[in-house]
């Protein structure tokens, strides 16, 4: 009906379902985040930061004792755990930060699950002079202590979420509540691949460095593209960027790990392709896209061992990735991220994210199905010194 | 039928509250209803609740939880609907509600449904013109059904879809809406425009926005329908000044308030009713 500069659908997917006070915010967004993309002044300054302040490009390493132990395929790890503040979302929060300095907003809100996000948001915020709030659930603040604690440390107002589940879902409501009301000197500063356009093109975009690096780094250091890249997808927005690197290698298998929970069966998870009875393709927090819902149409209750995949919702360009199957999702539960987890320490002496265990399970399930020729990509997105807590509960003290 | 949208706005400024149907519960919710009607509403917005209410403040989050906790489907509000015109409730009732429950149920169904229980029309908070096609065209707006590539073609050759054409989806304005915007809005407005008075979420605020007399002159000038004014308007008083400016005003968050907080909600109807109904003559 109107013009927008960028298309704002993946497929049926996607779109901008959001009340009227945020449409103008929404176009002003669009303007300036495609402004940016053109201007080399912008991207030189976004390339720098990524270098010097967030230590890209993060290296790729060879999972020797894990490839050896599982038998088959060899695995490779893209090390988001590395980048700074210990997880991928720094890339997409310093890229928007950037852009409201640019926008000439003074103030930034952001919602937080696992706190990555959030802490990403605050740093990037510190560092370029931003007043910064971050809504979190209090269900999720109980369980990610240090996260919350590192947010007020760089400045950040910390708000706790108690309406609905009280978790990732309800702190992006309150994000948005804030934001329309404060859409003039506000910016949202979303997290993942969600949300109304341009949000999922943008996160993905400035996510895409994942994917480029992990490319580039495959074809330098191991000379072939891998067979499969395996991601976890809550909202998507880890998955996205390093998909990004290589969706138009037809070659290349795409998975993405969705949180099981209890199991699928339990109705305990956040599989929103992973459990066709309720995830169905509706409309939440401004993206039409597959979301976990009754009957009536409420948003279902979700859960998750990891915070981070704790969502209802998925990205909607994974809703259209899933649909021409040039991706495959899967499930992961908590049961077997934990024993992830547990491994990948052992054998590599690497602490993945929860989130990023999730990921390195499919692996374990399917590498040894793989030949010793063959090789998995797997992103690992972040570190898992926010999970020691949540880890210590769930198998004890070692 | 005649267009009860269009009737209620002889006598003007006219007084719109909204009420969530299922809130304190489904019995009480329409009882209020009705005494609001009879009492001198003009116009009701009546709630349909959804689990994640963005545009909404922390007084219609609450009513709209517990009305879900107590089991309110959009099944059962539209039989409520119909219950309230079967009591004989004959002023227009607008259906408010957030897109993903009626998509769950079915655009084609919902609407169809919505207009034989009795409602009037709808306002759909998170849905812009941008991505309102698709509700229109179960409104029968464009005749027949467009597929995802924006193809046009009757849902089945031999026998047109039934149109509800005269149910207007209420188009919202805000305070941010850039002139251009506003005058493409306006322009295809039907029903009456709901004016955002503030930029931000329901709830009830101690003052009214500045300039907003200056606000609902931009929107005149693009539209002959109705300009209602919602948001932030609590009590009688507020009601007074909007109503001198505006074709209607719009009692949300006070109303849900007073009324759920109240030992006899049906009463507190019928005395908020005639108090706002007395500031607006």
């Amino acid at each position: 009906m109107t013009t927008t500069l960028l298309p704002t659908k993946f497929g049926n997917y996607g779109g901008q379902f959001v009340p009227e006070t945020l449409m103008p915010a929404l176009i002003e967004l669009e303007e300036a985040f495609v402004a940016a993309r053109a201007d080399a002044a912008f991207q030189n300054e976004f390339n720098k930061l990524m270098a010097s302040f967030v230590g890209r490009p993060t290296p790729l390493t060879h999972a020797k004792r894990l490839s050896e132990k599982l038998g088959g395929a060899q695995i490779y790890l893209k090390r988001e755990d590395l980048a700074h503040t210990g997880a991928h979302k720094i890339n997409n929060a310093l890229g928007q930060a950037l852009l409201v300095k640019r926008m000439g907003k003074r103030r930034v809100v952001a919602e937080t699950g696992a706190g990555q996000h959030g802490v990403a948001s605050a740093t990037a915020a510190a560092l370029l002079g931003l007043e910064c709030v971050v809504y979190m659930g209090t269900v999720d603040i109980a369980r990610q202590e240090p996260n919350v604690f590192r947010m007020k440390l760089l400045g950040a107002e910390v708000r706790p979420v108690e309406s609905g589940t009280k978790t990732l879902k309800d702190a992006i409501n309150e994000a948005i509540r804030d934001w329309v009301t404060n859409v003039r000197d506000t910016h949202y500063l979303l997290g993942s691949a969600l949300g109304p356009h341009p949000y999922p093109t943008m996160v993905r975009e400035f996510q895409s460095v994942i994917g480029r690096e992990a490319r580039e780094q495959m074809m330098m250091e191991v000379g072939r593209l891998p067979d499969t890249v395996i991601a976890c997808v809550g909202g998507g927005s880890n998955a996205i960027g390093v998909f990004s690197g290589f969706v138009d290698d037809e070659q290349v298998e795409l998975i993405g790990v969705e949180a099981g929970g209890s199991g699928i069966e339990s109705g305990k998870h956040a599989a929103r392709f992973g459990d066709p009875s309720r995830g169905r393709v509706g409309v939440i927090h401004g993206t039409h896209t597959y979301v976990l819902q009754d009957e009536d149409g409420q948003i279902a209750e979700t859960h998750s061992v990891s915070a981070g995949l704790d969502y209802a919702a998925v990205g909607p360009e994974h809703a259209l990735l899933r649909d021409t199957e040039r991706a495959f999702y899967t499930s992961a539960t908590d049961a077997e991220a934990l024993s992830a987890f547990q491994t990948l320490c052992h054998t590599e002496g690497i602490i993945p994210a929860l989130e990023s265990s999730h990921a390195v399970a499919e692996v374990i399930k399917r590498a040894p199905r793989m030949r010793k020729d063959q090789v998995i990509l797997v992103n690992l997105s972040g570190r898992g010194d926010k999970d020691l807590n949540t880890v210590i509960k769930e198998i004890g003290n070692l | 039928m005649t267009n009860r949208i269009e009737n209620a706005f002889k006598n003007k400024p006219i007084f719109m509250p909204y009420f969530p149907l299922g809130y304190p519960d489904l019995d009480t919710s329409i009882d209020v209803i009705e005494a609001l009607a009879k009492n001198g509403a003009d116009l009701i917005e009546v709630g349909l609740s959804f689990s994640d209410p963005l545009a909404d403040g922390p007084v219609i989050q609450h009513a709209t939880q517990i009305a879900l906790e107590r089991g309110i489907t959009v099944k059962k509000s539209l039989e409520a609907v119909k219950e309230l015109r079967q009591r004989g409730v004959d002023i227009p009732l607008v259906l408010m509600g957030y897109y993903n429950p009626m998509l769950a149920y079915g655009l084609q169904n919902f609407v169809r449904d919505a207009a034989e229980a009795g409602a009037d029309g709808f306002i759909v908070p998170d849905l812009p013109m941008e991505e309102s096609e698709e509700f229109e065209n179960a409104l029968g707006k464009l005749g027949g059904r467009v597929d995802g590539d924006g193809f046009r073609y009757a849902t089945n050759a031999t026998q047109p879809p039934p149109s509800y054409r005269d149910h207007p989806l209420i188009q919202m304005l805000a305070p941010t809406t850039p002139p251009e915007r506003m005058e493409k809005i306006a322009r295809n407005a039907q029903g009456f425009i709901y004016l955002v008075s503030v930029t931000g979420i329901t709830g009830v605020r101690k003052s009214l926005a500045e300039g907003l007399g200056e606000l609902i002159a931009r929107v005149r000038e693009h539209t002959s329908v109705p300009v209602c004014v919602g948001f932030g308007i609590s009590v009688p008083e507020q009601a007074k000044e909007v109503g001198k400016m505006a074709d209607g005003v719009i009692v949300g968050t006070a109303c849900v308030r007073m009324i759920g907080g109240s030992e006899n909600p049906v009463e507190a109807a019928r005395e908020l009713t005639r108090r706002f109904r007395e500031a607006l003559r």
